[in-house]
């Protein structure tokens, strides 16, 4: 009975994935008993139930700044990423000049250049043309970032998208404008939500770029790591929550409306 | 119709392919203006300035003092540490989501997921909380009585090695996922049908096959933490240095710009050569697959 | 409308895809373009809906040259080889889209695809996505799309490769009354000789970038011009010989009429396997010879044998099965078989 034989090996197999789940969870679901807790320091298990660090969060202009300044410079890139890297994903995958190719390869070398050669070099020029503490400037470097994920992305859902169906619509009477609006675009909705994500949400998160170009003006991250090397306390759980909380929430909404193109970024 | 006239139907045609590639570089060029302005050429001003006044001393300090050669093979030594600890934990559980069912599925990609998308930031204080000397980890085995004194997790290696598993283990598990995905199950099946034992039909037909993906995950994770700086910082609590936090030390405290670049270009170097290197290995495996 | 393509020529690099095309195709006609894969089919088909421009000739419709319009101008409805339906529209707005992007008002909108949604009898299926629709249906919503603006020249491009035999037979049927109903000028790109045969109204065969000849089906098959075509159309027996004086020298077979005025030199003649008779009754037939049975596969209505003349000659027979007759010969046996000189076709060479 070869079924029976490999029960073992399976229930095994099983369990070590159960347990590195959890390995993977559980940072996450340590900070919420602590955000929650009534003592004044860092206790486990928490001694009582309290909304104290959350207020304090929210009384905190400091925090709440860094907060809405993380939403604007998150939201000005993914306005970036996309206005730029959209037209450029459809530049790359239709052009046929000589080369294109790696051009194509080339506008993934922010991905992989490591992110602290990019932060001293713009720290550099930025700091020279006085654009160090301006949350546009660090929205820029954030965009260069993010740029790569958008063209993988849409470039992704460019090439498993039937060209026939353009030809259709012209061929029906659609001019080229309407072709891309009304037939090619609705249906890389995929990828253009998941590509939205993943520039808001890797700005929003994004702390070595904006240790060196944020300067006084804290990004939430900024604020955050320096949170941490003075002082540990619950507030940055509570942050903490309400950060997992966003993003679960955004993760929900983008594979509602994404279907699955998330993964293609990191599996290609 | 404002098509344009010249003398043959060919002619036209390649008039208009003009157009068309003219319309669509115009698509592109303000990011490509962009990369190369807010990227290009910052990288590259950096870079030079490793052999300003055209002496390669920068790099002779890199190379030679003791101090910076440590750090140097501390953070190769990292970054093969924590790639081999991402495999061992990754094939496996890539292996089980690729034989998962529809709710196994979700909930494991949702358990790979949400930490993966977690500011980093976030999941480095979790574990601060979790790995201190009275954190919750060594308060647990302590109460439990398996431990006396309490073991240290924190602000060395081990600390540094479970932080940086924790960020980059989704940057194994999802390409060989992908890969195994890619395997037909019939393969497997058909060497179990041709008399194979079920390990021998995995090592002999569904692992080879999932080579690519191993080699994208490891090239992935081990030019990624070798960048790292984040995590080393706060969880080596000052005494784990690597590369990049020397260089942010040397532009910071310093003023060493030169320096930095010189080291900067060693680890833009080391970065490419790992990638080219795993290229060429995967090239050698793609073609084996389909 | 009347379609007249002149002297088209495509190259690409230094293939010539099309090497200098004619053809005509009168209003209402339905003409197909039969050919293998690579025979340049496509190509020709892209340049007539405006995907290509060619490198030299023209494409005329109704008198005017649209060798250079955009597609979009030419008012031409095309059925493609996956269908090319939207996924994420409905199959009314599907089949709306040629009319919004003329701009009818909405009622006319509404009206039209009612219209055309009931000519393809898909009435029920409107709010339908593509993918919840068979292979058939798609097809058929496909079609809707394309003369539902009245289109002055309907082209489809192996619009039924996908389906499997049943309901590729019945919807050949379908379009070819519908196209007769709505008197649509129809070119049919197709490599199924057999659906080429059924759907009609004259085959134009295509190989190499060329048009190789182009007629009636009836006619191509039963005097094809050349090899190519005596081969690509249905079944043959293809005999080299040698005439002389208006009489061919046949290996097994002896000496063979020709017809008249018939050159002295090489002769490549046809006799379709249906032409090859079998058996006693070959006794009466001028041309005779013996042969053994390599194999015999059954068809239902008729039987296929394979037969190997004395002289080593292959050659293939059809032998229609009528219930009530005797098993075809089997394999091995040995077997009289004849023809009638005037079933012979001469291929012209070249």
């Amino acid at each position: 009975m070869p079924r029976h034989r490999n029960r073992g090996g399976s229930i095994l197999l099983g369990i070590f994935a159960a347990l590195v789940f959890f390995f993977l969870l559980l940072p996450l679901l340590v900070v919420f008993p602590i955000s929650l807790s009534s003592a004044a320091y860092l206790q486990f298990p928490p001694p009582g139930f309290s909304w104290q660090w959350y207020q304090r969060y929210l009384d905190d202009p400091g925090w709440i700044e860094a907060t809405i300044r993380s939403l604007q410079v998150a939201a000005l890139c993914t306005v970036l990423a996309m206005g730029l890297g959209v037209p450029l994903a459809f530049f790359l995958n239709r052009s046929r000049l000589p080369g294109i190719r790696v051009l194509d390869r080339l506008t993934a070398a922010p991905i992989i250049v490591p992110t602290i050669i990019l932060s001293i070099a713009l720290y550099g020029v930025f700091a020279r043309l006085q654009l160090i503490g301006e949350w546009y400037g660090v929205a820029i470097a954030h965009t260069i970032l993010a740029l790569p994920f958008v063209v993988i992305l849409v470039g992704a859902g460019l090439r498993s998208f039937d060209a026939a169906q353009e030809q259709a619509a012209a061929g029906l009477g659609a001019a080229w404008p309407w072709i891309i609006w009304r037939v090619t675009l609705p249906q890389l909705r995929p990828s253009l939500v998941s590509a939205a994500f993943l520039s808001f949400v890797s700005s929003f998160d994004e702390l070595v770029l904006a240790m060196f170009l944020s300067g006084a003006s804290m990004t939430l991250p900024k604020k955050m790591f320096d949170n941490i090397l003075m002082e540990i306390d619950p507030t940055i759980a509570a942050v903490s929550v309400l950060q997992i909380l966003l993003v679960a929430v955004a993760l929900g909404l983008t594979s509602l409306f994404g279907r699955g193109a998330l993964t293609t970024t990191i599996t290609r | 119709m404002s098509s344009p006239r010249a003398e043959t139907p060919g002619a036209n045609r390649r008039l208009m392919a003009r157009r068309r590639e003219a319309g669509l570089l115009l698509l592109g060029l303000p990011a490509l203006l962009l990369l190369a302005l807010v990227f290009a050429w910052p990288v590259l001003r950096l870079l030079s300035l490793s052999v300003e006044g055209g002496t390669l001393a920068h790099f002779e300090k890199a190379a030679l003092d003791g101090l910076y050669v440590t750090v140097l093979l501390d953070s190769l030594r990292i970054a093969a540490l924590v790639t081999a600890i991402c495999l061992a934990l990754a094939y496996p559980v890539a292996f089980w989501l690729s034989r998962a069912g529809r709710l196994g599925l979700a909930l494991g990609m949702f358990a790979l997921l949400l930490p993966f998308w977690t500011s980093v930031l976030v999941r480095t204080y979790a574990w601060m909380v979790l790995l201190g000397r009275n954190g919750i980890v060594n308060r647990m085995l302590r109460d439990a009585g398996w431990i006396e004194a309490p073991l240290p997790l924190l602000h060395n290696t081990t600390g540094v090695l479970i932080g940086m598993v924790h960020v980059l283990l989704p940057y194994m598990v999802l390409p060989i996922y992908a890969a195994l995905l890619r395997v037909d199950p019939d393969l497997s099946r058909a060497a179990e049908g041709l008399g194979a034992p079920a390990w021998r039909s995995f090592l002999r037909v569904t692992f080879p096959l999932s080579l690519p993906g191993v080699s994208a995950g490891c090239a992935l994770v081990f030019v990624l933490s070798l960048g790292f700086f984040i995590t080393p910082a706060l969880l080596g609590g000052g005494h784990v240095i690597m590369i990049s936090m020397l260089i942010e030390q040397q532009v910071r405290e310093f003023l060493e710009w030169p320096f930095a670049a010189a080291l900067s270009t060693v680890l833009l170097l080391a970065t490419l050569a790992i990638y080219a290197l795993i290229g060429r290995l995967t090239r050698g495996a793609r073609l084996a697959t389909p | 409308m009347q379609l007249s393509v002149t002297g088209i020529i495509r190259r690409f690099g230094p293939v010539a895809a099309l090497g200098g095309v004619d053809l005509d195709v009168a209003e209402g006609e339905f003409l197909t373009i039969l050919g293998p894969s690579g025979s340049g089919k496509t190509t020709l088909l892209k340049a007539i809906a405006g995907f290509e421009i060619p490198d030299e000739g023209a494409v005329r419709l109704g008198g005017q040259d649209v060798t250079l319009a955009p597609p979009r101008s030419r008012e031409v409805g095309m059925v493609f080889q996956n269908y090319a339906l939207f996924p994420h529209m409905s199959v009314a707005q599907n089949i709306a889209f040629p009319l919004e992007m003329r701009r009818r008002p909405r009622a006319e909108v509404r009206e039209r695809v009612a219209e055309a949604l009931r000519l393809v009898e898909l009435d029920s299926f409107g709010d339908r996505l593509p993918r919840q629709l068979s292979g058939g249906q798609q097809q058929r919503v496909a079609l809707a799309r394309a003369i539902v603006f009245n289109p002055r020249l309907l082209l489809l491009d192996e619009p039924f490769g996908a389906l499997d035999r049943k309901l590729r037979e019945s919807l050949q049927l379908e379009v070819r009354r519908l196209q007769r109903r709505l008197k649509l000028t129809t070119l049919f790109i197709t490599h199924d000789q057999e659906e080429a045969l059924i759907m009609s109204d004259r085959i134009a065969v295509m190989d190499k970038g060329r048009i190789q000849q182009i007629g009636l089906p009836g006619e191509l098959y039963a005097r094809p011009a050349s090899r190519f075509v005596a081969d690509f159309l249905g079944e043959s027996n293809l005999l080299e010989g040698r005439a002389r004086n208006g009489v061919a020298e046949l290996a097994g077979f002896g000496a063979v009429p020709l017809p008249p005025a018939q050159p002295d030199g090489k002769v490549t003649l046809l006799l379709r396997p249906e032409a090859l008779r079998i058996g006693a009754s070959t006794a009466a037939l001028p041309c005779r010879a013996e042969a053994v049975v390599l194999d015999t596969v059954f068809l239902g209505q008729s039987a296929k044998l394979r037969l190997q003349l004395d002289g080593g000659t292959e050659m293939l027979a059809r032998l229609p099965l009528r219930p009530s007759d005797p098993p075809p010969p089997p394999e091995g046996s040995r077997v009289a078989l004849g023809f009638a000189p005037e079933d012979l076709h001469v291929v012209p060479q070249g």
